[in-house]
């Protein structure tokens, strides 16, 4: 047998098992078993049921716009970062992970606050006609604040890591800005940029704190999923909150295994013989 | 493509690269820049490929002013150090790539064409569906060697090309570039800093020191007549002694060698370390065996004058003499340089 510079393979796997067993396995497991406690009839009349259906709508929608408005500015704000020097540059690149450090039901006060209509963003918006607090657009805003890191701290290392000389390189052979980015550039991001995208996705499928507050909460308008299973625990009906809670699990794992194949698919060239 | 650069300088932030170089490359020719990092050398390079911009001076392709035409419309050839190869594409694609993306708009089936004459030229046919990840370092230099003639450059332009290969590689790829150079006769200027491969490789050399050309001729020229005590030492080992200069002679301890037309002062005599004998009476600089190391085709003694000097010299395998024998070092060819 190879030795190791480190013993204890036993050990340091005996340990990880366990701790991932307790933190991740067993509440899932005890999600499914709540969930399976409804028969097959009652699990698919209450996550079919209208409002439930209305929240999938909402929630996956909102979703879907804020990751793809943190697609096109995470994107940005990881180059500029990574290709530029200027002042404040550090201060930016600290406050990129603001949204991890800050209390989510705090980010969720402070964005109601500044986009209901009396507010500081809010007033002007809706002077032009545009309604953003309890409206589906204020859920896309809080979605779209609490999962930015994601996408940044994804792709910036790629980017630093990205060598110079293939830009220069496809310079000399005569490709402009946009069939350089478009052709070299971002092929290669696209490993880190899907990465980044799937976990800003999941996490804004996940959120609750921060969007409750801007959402309004009116069901099948502005209702979440997330909010739903917990109104449903709030009324002591445990498995009917384990049952909608199951379908966002669910919905989890499909978005990870659609994403890890794109990667997959992606890194194809990395693959030696 | 006859390329001129008329007293071109590079300044980067307070550091001056290159100090009004000016050069001459002849149509067709194989150029060598050679110099020590820090030479300057890589930056004349890309001041003619452009991806550099020149703080003064002027770069003429042909009779045209080049200076200010950007990279993408110069029309050079230029190949990586590290390859650069774009490691999402495969070989025919990175291959492809300049044609792909010119304003000049080719066919796919003229590009395929195109693109397998070029793994022709390399030797590297069958191998177009690989990445880049997939083939040895040789093997990709050839590919981006490929993906530079692609598009048909002006002139070829190499940065360290053999650099980050290992030993037996670079010298077959060193003969079979020249082979190319023949069959295609571009203009080609590369950089390096290992005078074997400018010697072996080169119509023309062009000796670089801290951003000015020191010497500049064929590979005859710069190995029997350096210039300087500089050219001397970077073209292959030297040993050195400090000498005077009076009336036309230099005198090293009390052995005189001819040094008509000199001015007298200090001076320092050169000589390689296969141009010694070694003596056990009569002429020459006196001195210690200090060690004799053993070659399979020499043996390289190791001495010290009576001076306190240390000379290495070269002798036949069948020389007799051990650590601590005393004799003279008789220089065949010195070369002396007034020092300062």
């Amino acid at each position: 047998m190879k030795r190791r510079v480190l013993p204890g393979l036993p050990l340091s796997l005996g340990i990880t098992l366990v701790y991932a067993a307790i933190i991740i396995v067993l509440p899932l497991i005890a999600l499914v078993f709540k969930a399976a406690s409804l028969g097959p009839a009652d699990y698919w009349r209450i996550i079919s049921s209208d409002r439930a259906v209305a929240s999938y709508v909402v929630t996956i929608s909102c979703a879907f716009v804020a990751t793809v408005f943190n697609l096109v500015f995470g994107l940005a704000l990881a180059w500029v970062l990574v290709r530029y020097r200027f002042p404040g540059r550090r201060i930016i690149d600290a406050l990129v992970d603001l949204p991890f450090a800050l209390p989510t039901a705090v980010a969720g006060i402070s964005l109601t606050t500044l986009f209901a209509v009396n507010g500081w963003f809010g007033g002007p918006l809706s002077a032009l006609g545009i309604k953003v607090a309890y409206t589906p657009l204020g859920i896309m805003i809080a979605m779209a604040f609490t999962s930015l890191p994601f996408v940044v701290r994804t792709v910036q290392p790629v980017l630093e890591e990205l060598d110079p000389t293939l830009e220069e390189a496809a310079q000399t052979l005569g490709g402009s800005d946009l069939s350089i980015f478009a052709r070299v550039v971002l092929p290669l991001l696209t490993p880190a940029l899907l990465a980044g995208v799937s976990l800003s996705f999941a996490r804004s499928l996940g959120e609750f704190g921060a969007i409750i507050f801007i959402a309004g909460n009116q069901p099948f308008e502005t209702e979440i999923t997330a909010l739903l299973a917990f109104i449903r625990l709030e009324e002591y009906d445990y498995p009917a909150s384990a049952a909608i809670a199951s379908v966002m699990l669910i919905a989890a794992f499909v978005m990870l295994a659609v994403t890890n194949l794109l990667q997959a698919r992606a890194l194809r060239y990395t693959v030696r013989n | 493509m006859k390329i001129r650069l008329d007293n071109v300088v590079k300044t980067f932030d307070t550091f001056r690269a290159v100090h009004g170089v000016s050069l001459d490359i002849e149509s067709g020719e194989l150029l060598a820049l050679l110099g020590p990092s820090g030479s300057g050398k890589t930056t004349i390079l890309r001041m003619v490929a452009g991806l550099e911009y020149a703080d003064g001076g002027h770069i003429y392709f042909g009779t045209e002013d080049a200076t200010d035409i950007p990279v993408r419309e110069r029309g050079v050839g230029f190949v990586f150090q590290h390859y650069a190869l774009f490691p999402h594409m495969t070989v025919s694609e990175n291959i492809a790539f300049g044609m792909k993306v010119s304003k000049v708009k080719r066919s796919p089936e003229a590009i395929r064409k195109r693109v397998e004459e070029l793994l022709a030229l390399v030797q590297l046919s069958g191998l177009g569906e690989r990445f880049p990840g997939q083939i040895s370092g040789g093997q990709r230099q050839r590919v981006a060697l490929a993906r530079a003639l692609a598009v048909d450059p002006r002139v070829l332009l190499l940065d360290e090309p053999f650099g980050a290969l290992d030993a037996n590689v670079r010298r077959d790829l060193r003969r079979w570039l020249r082979k190319i150079h023949d069959e295609l006769g571009i203009t080609t200027l590369f950089v390096t800093h290992d005078q074997e491969e400018a010697l072996d490789l080169a119509d023309r050399v062009v000796i670089l020191d801290k951003g000015t050309i020191v010497q500049q001729g064929t590979p005859e020229e710069v190995c029997r007549n350096p210039e300087n005590a500089f050219v001397m030492r970077f073209l292959g080992d030297a040993n050195s002694l400090p000498a005077t200069i009076r009336d036309g002679m230099a005198y090293v301890q009390d052995v005189a060698y001819d040094a008509a037309g000199m001015a007298d002062g200090t001076a320092e005599v050169l000589f390689r370390p296969a141009d010694v004998a070694w003596r056990e009476d009569g002429h020459g600089v006196p001195a210690q065996i200090v060690r004799v190391l053993d070659r399979p085709d020499s043996r390289r003694v190791l001495a010290k004058t009576t001076g306190g000097q240390s000379i290495e010299f070269d002798t036949a395998p069948e020389f007799p003499h051990r650590k601590g024998e005393a004799g003279f070092i008789d220089i065949r060819r010195p070369r002396i340089y007034k020092n300062g």
